[in-house]
């Protein structure tokens, strides 16, 4: 359904944009359809850009972005509208997503105005509480209401609720869950599961490993802008193939297992983007080898679709 | 040891109090690390901060602190001036932040240490013992905050919050900010410089309850201003009593759990306003087993050894 090919993109820093930010260098992944794919990178990894780039939010350097067949970088006017009719993002802060001064159903009275003006009001009204409903909320408590008068939880769904509005096909959801409660935060989980057996493909960006395990089919690990490990959800946890993958299974704290006594520690390595010269993760490894500085090693398939990138598999 | 009674400490706004801490008692143990737990607004940073600097909008309204059989004088800002960084002290939430970049860290301790009557070059031999040990080159000491990466702010931080050995420590969201890697090492400091002595009791105060998992003797868990449960922590995860604790567990996703093959449950409902909160026990509202008498508040009881609970159907 969506592919990314060899995508890279280059932020311009600096007074003049002499500097440059690798922050996205040759990803290509795919997402099929009624597929939770998990990106699960730490801060700097790259995988809000991703995000962004598929959503078009920023312009890609080099590689392309397809969306069923089509170069997604070629829309515009009438072809891009039908683009975000098909593909809608939910992004982390459900507060910054609305403007205070106005009520949050407003929204929704954006996208009939947008992509919907023939649909009559009372059409459009059943529609409406059709998709709150779909997203577990009941329309009579949330309607008419300001941002402030809703928790996180129930705002976060209302963007969801908004992207069924559309024929959407694919979510991107970038960090949604990270600001919502404990005790909420597994039912907008849930959520995005129903989606999918409505037929929906979701991008599911998120630090956190364990939510990636409960709802994604598919894996994809990056490290600074790299993709590291890619895999079915099961696999790439519990057999990594790559150290980096390996040591954030080792270190992040989960319910499952206490950490190990015996730390392996990591090597301390700069902070740079990456260089174009050897493995991006060599500095910090604690398997590096002598290639390992030199060249970078490819998204190599280490078993049926399973693939990795380190010299050492 | 940290005795803590009937603790409540209120929020003044226009329109009254916020009651964001209500009647807390609990005590921690020498050498024991406590983590404070609960949602956002469930009172675990007033708690926290009450213990150390309760300064306006939050207003003390009842209650002791007494730590090592001392009296906290928690109500007077000037008073517990003389408490503050020797017997309690505190790792604020954004570390990193919290070093002055205008001075060298060298410098910006002695001004510290001289600020407590306290001499730099006798405390000097220690402070680079215990950079040693979080393996931070002396040469820090004639750095400026901004020479240094983030992982070594914090940890910078780390040696000199605990440099006067204080008998209590608060570590306030200290780990949210970090990437895995960081994050562990900076827990398994916490338990060090506990096995090391440096500090006595420890609270850390988290969202992150996996984080409590790894490294805590204890949880603490809060709800709605008032404390549900204290237990120690594998009693927290095997045989918590208070339903709001356990559908908190319950709730969280961990690796090997999979929505096809179980699927997880939130709470319904969200927590009450604490302007002006229900009567009674503040999560009726959303309990599976709420019962008349829930209408009365439960007393923080103990029922076993170590673990006490505010909940009547665990009585």
């Amino acid at each position: 359904m969506l592919s990314l090919e060899r995508v890279t993109k280059v932020y311009r820093l600096g007074a003049f944009g002499l500097q440059k930010l690798i922050a996205v260098r040759d990803v290509s992944f795919e997402i099929g359809e009624r597929e939770i794919v998990s990106l699960i990178g730490e801060s700097g990894s790259g995988k809000s850009t991703i995000g962004k780039l598929i959503l078009r939010l920023t312009p890609i350097t080099s590689g392309m972005i397809r969306f069923e067949g089509t170069d997604v970088s070629t829309l515009s006017g009438p072809s891009l509208k039908e683009y975000y009719r098909r593909v809608q993002g939910v992004f982390q802060d459900p507060f910054a997503s609305f403007n205070p001064i106005f009520k949050a159903d407003r929204v929704f009275r954006m996208v009939r105005d947008e992509f919907y003006p023939q649909v009559g009001m009372r059409e459009w009204n059943e529609k409406v509480e059709g998709a709150l409903r779909a997203v577990g909320l009941n329309p009579p408590d949330v309607l008419n209401k300001f941002p402030h008068q809703l928790s996180g939880g129930q705002l976060q769904r209302f963007l969801v609720a908004r992207a069924l509005l559309l024929d959407i096909r694919l979510l991107i959801a970038d960090e949604i869950i990270s600001m919502l409660d404990a005790s909420t935060r597994v039912d907008v989980l849930n959520l995005l599961a129903d989606l999918k057996a409505r037929g929906l493909s979701i991008l599911f960006i998120t630090h956190d490993l364990s939510l990636g395990y409960y709802i994604s089919d598919r894996a994809v690990i990056l490290y600074r802008g790299r993709i590291a490990e890619m895999g079915p959800t099961e696999k790439v946890y519990h057999r990594p193939l790559h150290p980096y993958t390996e040591m954030l299974m080792e270190s992040v704290p989960r319910l499952d297992r206490k950490w190990e006594e015996e730390v392996r520690m990591e090597r301390e390595g700069g902070l740079a983007g990456p260089t174009g010269d050897g493995c991006v993760y060599a500095a910090r490894c604690p398997k590096v080898m002598d290639i390992c500085t030199r060249e970078e090693p490819e998204l190599k398939e280490a078993e049926a679709g399973h693939f990795v990138a380190c010299w050492a598999k | 040891m940290l005795q803590v009674e009937n603790l409540t400490v209120y929020y003044k706004t226009i329109r009254g109090y916020v009651r964001a801490l209500e009647g807390a008692t609990f005590t921690i143990a020498d050498g024991e690390i406590m983590g404070l737990a609960g949602e956002s607004g469930c009172g675990k940073t007033t708690l926290g901060h009450s213990l150390i600097y309760l300064r306006p909008p939050m207003n003390y309204i009842g209650g002791r602190v007494v730590l090592d059989g001392q009296e906290l004088p928690i109500w007077d800002m000037e008073k517990m001036q003389e408490f503050r960084y020797r017997h309690v002290s505190l790792i604020p939430q954004y570390a990193m932040n919290a070093l002055n970049p205008t001075r060298k860290i060298g410098r910006m301790i002695a001004e510290l240490l001289e600020s407590r009557g306290m001499n730099y070059d006798e405390v000097l031999p220690e402070l680079k013992r215990r950079l040693d040990l979080v393996q931070l080159s002396h040469d820090v000491l004639k750095m400026y905050p901004i020479e240094l990466s983030g992982g070594m702010k914090q940890r910078t931080v780390m040696v000199v919050s605990t440099l006067l050995n204080p008998s209590l420590l608060i570590a306030d969201e200290i780990t949210s900010a970090l990437d895995v890697s960081t994050q562990k090492a900076v827990c398994e400091m916490l338990v060090e410089f506990r096995d090391r002595g440096f500090v006595k009791s420890t609270i850390i105060i988290t969202h992150d309850i996996s984080i409590l998992y790894q490294i805590a003797d204890s949880i603490l868990v809060m709800y709605a201003g008032q404390l549900s449960e204290k237990a120690p922590t594998e009693t927290i995860f095997q045989d918590a009593r208070h339903p709001y604790t356990r559908m908190l567990i319950g709730s969280l996703p961990k690796v090997g759990v999979r929505y096809q093959e179980e699927r997880l449950l939130g709470i319904p409902g969200s927590p009450p306003q604490l302007l002006n909160p229900p009567e009674g026990c503040r999560f009726r509202d959303r309990c599976p087993v709420a019962f008349d008498r829930c209408t009365e508040v439960p007393p923080f009881r103990e029922i076993s050894p170590g673990h006490s609970v505010a909940c009547w159907r665990a009585f």
